[in-house]
């Protein structure tokens, strides 16, 4: 569909205006339908609600877009239909990005001159920061979705309603899995910018093309297959907050253009001379040491300085001391309730196991191993059997092919525990861990493809990731 | 083998919400393509978490939905089943369209002529 003109207002001002233009301003989701309650126009915000573009779902019924939980049963335009007057009610919708949130809904009747009905209007209202007020400061082991008893977690905790209430850009570092994206949400949730769009991008998961177009949008015509004009991340984000995920795989020619709307707040459009002024709280999150990046080159200082204003440091789940117990007591009770089982906890056995486990995935990978424990246990305690096996099995001892006495490589689990004080992170980790894999195997790169249980692209690829590709090719070491 | 598809039916239509699905169509496509069986199950009540014990007994390797909760989502992925999320349309067209390796997350199938200003 190459059309995007949504009509013009005519008659309320001197000259005709767009109704986007009109629309588009509010932060309230719009959605105007025609009388069988398919969809005719999306403003931003509807757009930013939704996951969806007002060019792609023109057309299609108002219940397969808002996705909301009263489209079937109660739907609220039939409400405003058959009463002929506006009609409100909370719900809540499913998006593109699979979130659920909670919504008011209002619907009216659109009529004609003649009084003829023509359609209706919607508007979609966010309502998760009256629904989810945060818990109070004192209440330390929670901050919305976050959880933690540490003092590392109080301080932050103690931060975040500062830090929430200012606009200034914020970078979260931490290991994988620490709750990054959680804490960016959280950070939102209790701004004033709540009842604006929360909008996400991976910087790494889209090539530098598509991404300086899903970050700043396009005009039609801009390149080819810009079929229609595009509005940006960043223009979505009006008024709300724009989170950058994996900044670190910031592609440096678009670390300059960034860097250029940090400076100026305004968005220009791939293909576009005129600018659009947004106002846009920037929050970034990454795995990556950023300085050492700045040191080597692959990303830009500036940039760092420009994102450092506020800085948020995850820990590490082995950092964290008691909050493992917490977590896994919390995540035991989310996952029983949602399987339906009659667990009462984990054994001693298996708990002193979780405890001492170093984590390198962090929340994310406790919270999977209990899920999987849950999912697996039939009923009672979780014994060492309901475990993932990598937990729990014995280390799988790697011959170097001469089955040489003390020259096996521990398995990557107990590795790490053996590496656990000396403050390395997992990239550092299995850095290591491939370079002594490489020599047991006497330089032979399938040999420590087998060892370490990867695919040989696998290996090669983390090779090249870890800048291993050269100094492997000049070792003095036997090819096979 | 052909591999068993499920998708979340509201009459003739995907359903919009994964959560909300009170009716599935199991089908199975042979590996030259046309479809070999097509059942039809209503569950007793919306069950997110029924829906995914079901997906997960009767062996299902490609679902077919509208919207999906992320942890829905993520967990039928990390038990190696396919989602096609936000697939709009009749149900029957996206099976077809799946039969010929033509449907993809997002897809919209709704004919979207009538009294719209499409031009």
């Amino acid at each position: 569909m190459s059309s995007t003109s949504f009509g013009q207002i005519r008659g309320l001002f001197r000259s005709p205006v767009d109704l986007p233009t009109l629309l588009d301003g509010l932060s309230t989701g719009v959605i105007i339908t025609d009388r069988v309650r398919r969809v005719v126009f999306l403003n931003s915000a509807s757009e930013a609600l939704t996951g969806f573009s007002r060019v792609d779902v023109r057309g299609v019924p108002c219940c397969h877009v808002l996705r909301a939980s009263v489209c079937s049963r109660d739907c609220v335009i039939a409400g405003a239909e058959k009463s002929n007057a506006p009609v409100t009610m909370e719900a809540d919708i499913v998006n593109r990005e699979h979130r659920k949130i909670p919504v008011r809904l209002s619907a009216a009747p659109l009529h004609d001159t003649q009084g003829t009905l023509v359609g209706f209007l919607e508007t979609v209202e966010d309502i998760r920061t009256s629904q989810e007020t945060c818990e109070s400061i004192q209440n330390v082991a929670t901050f919305s979705q976050l959880i933690g008893r540490s003092s590392k977690m109080k301080e932050l905790f103690q931060l975040i309603p500062v830090v929430a209430q200012t606009d200034s850009s914020l970078l979260i570092t931490g290991e994988t899995g620490t709750g990054k994206d959680v804490l960016a949400e959280v950070i939102h949730k209790a701004s004033d910018r709540s009842e604006g769009a929360f909008i996400k991008i991976n910087c790494g998961a889209l090539p530098e093309t598509l991404l300086e177009s899903e970050l700043f949008g396009h005009r039609k015509g801009a390149f080819t297959g810009a079929v229609s004009d595009k509005a940006g991340r960043l223009r979505l984000a009006h008024n709300g907050t724009l989170y950058l995920t994996e900044i670190g795989d910031l592609p440096l020619p678009l670390q300059v253009k960034l860097l250029t709307f940090l400076d100026d707040k305004i968005v220009f459009p791939l293909g576009s001379t005129s600018g659009f002024q947004a106002d846009v709280r920037v929050i970034a999150a990454t795995h990556r040491n950023l300085e050492q990046m700045v040191r080597e080159s692959h990303f830009r200082q500036d940039l760092l300085f420009r994102l450092n204003v506020v800085r948020f440091h995850l820990p590490p789940l082995r950092e964290r001391g008691e909050d493992i117990g917490l977590l896994l007591d919390h995540f035991l009770k989310i996952f029983t309730v949602r399987f339906g089982k009659h667990i009462k906890d984990f054994s001693r056995q298996v708990r002193h196991l979780l405890l001492t486990y170093p984590y390198p995935g962090n929340v994310r990978e406790l919270r999977n191993i209990v899920e999987y424990a849950t999912s697996i246990c039939p009923s009672g305690m979780i014994e060492s059997d309901h475990l993932p096996s990598y937990l729990v099995e014995e280390p799988v001892i790697f011959g170097n092919g001469e089955d040489t006495p003390g020259s096996e490589t521990p398995a990557p689990a107990e590795w790490l525990s053996q590496d656990q004080g000396t403050g390395l992170n997992w990239g550092a980790i299995e850095r290591k861990l491939i370079i002594e894999t490489l020599l047991k195997a006497n330089g032979r790169r399938s040999k420590a493809a087998q060892m370490l249980g990867w695919g040989r692209t696998t290996l090669w690829r983390k090779m090249k990731q870890y800048g291993l590709e050269d100094s492997a090719d000049q070792a003095a070491l036997p090819r096979v | 083998m052909g591999k068993k598809v499920l998708i979340t039916l509201n009459e003739n239509d995907v359903a919009p919400r994964f959560d909300l699905t009170t009716e599935v169509l199991i089908t199975t496509l042979e590996a030259d393509g046309p479809v070999a069986e097509d059942k039809t199950i209503v569950l007793a009540h919306a069950s997110p978490e029924d829906l995914c014990q079901l997906i997960l007994n009767e062996g299902i390797a490609i679902v077919i939905c509208g919207g999906i909760e992320e942890e829905f989502f993520e967990y039928l992925t990390w038990k190696k089943v396919q989602v096609l999320d936000s697939v709009m349309g009749p149900w029957d067209r996206a099976r077809d369209r799946l039969a010929q390796g033509d449907l993809k997350a997002g897809a919209i199938l709704f004919d979207r002529t009538g009294e719209i200003a499409l031009a």
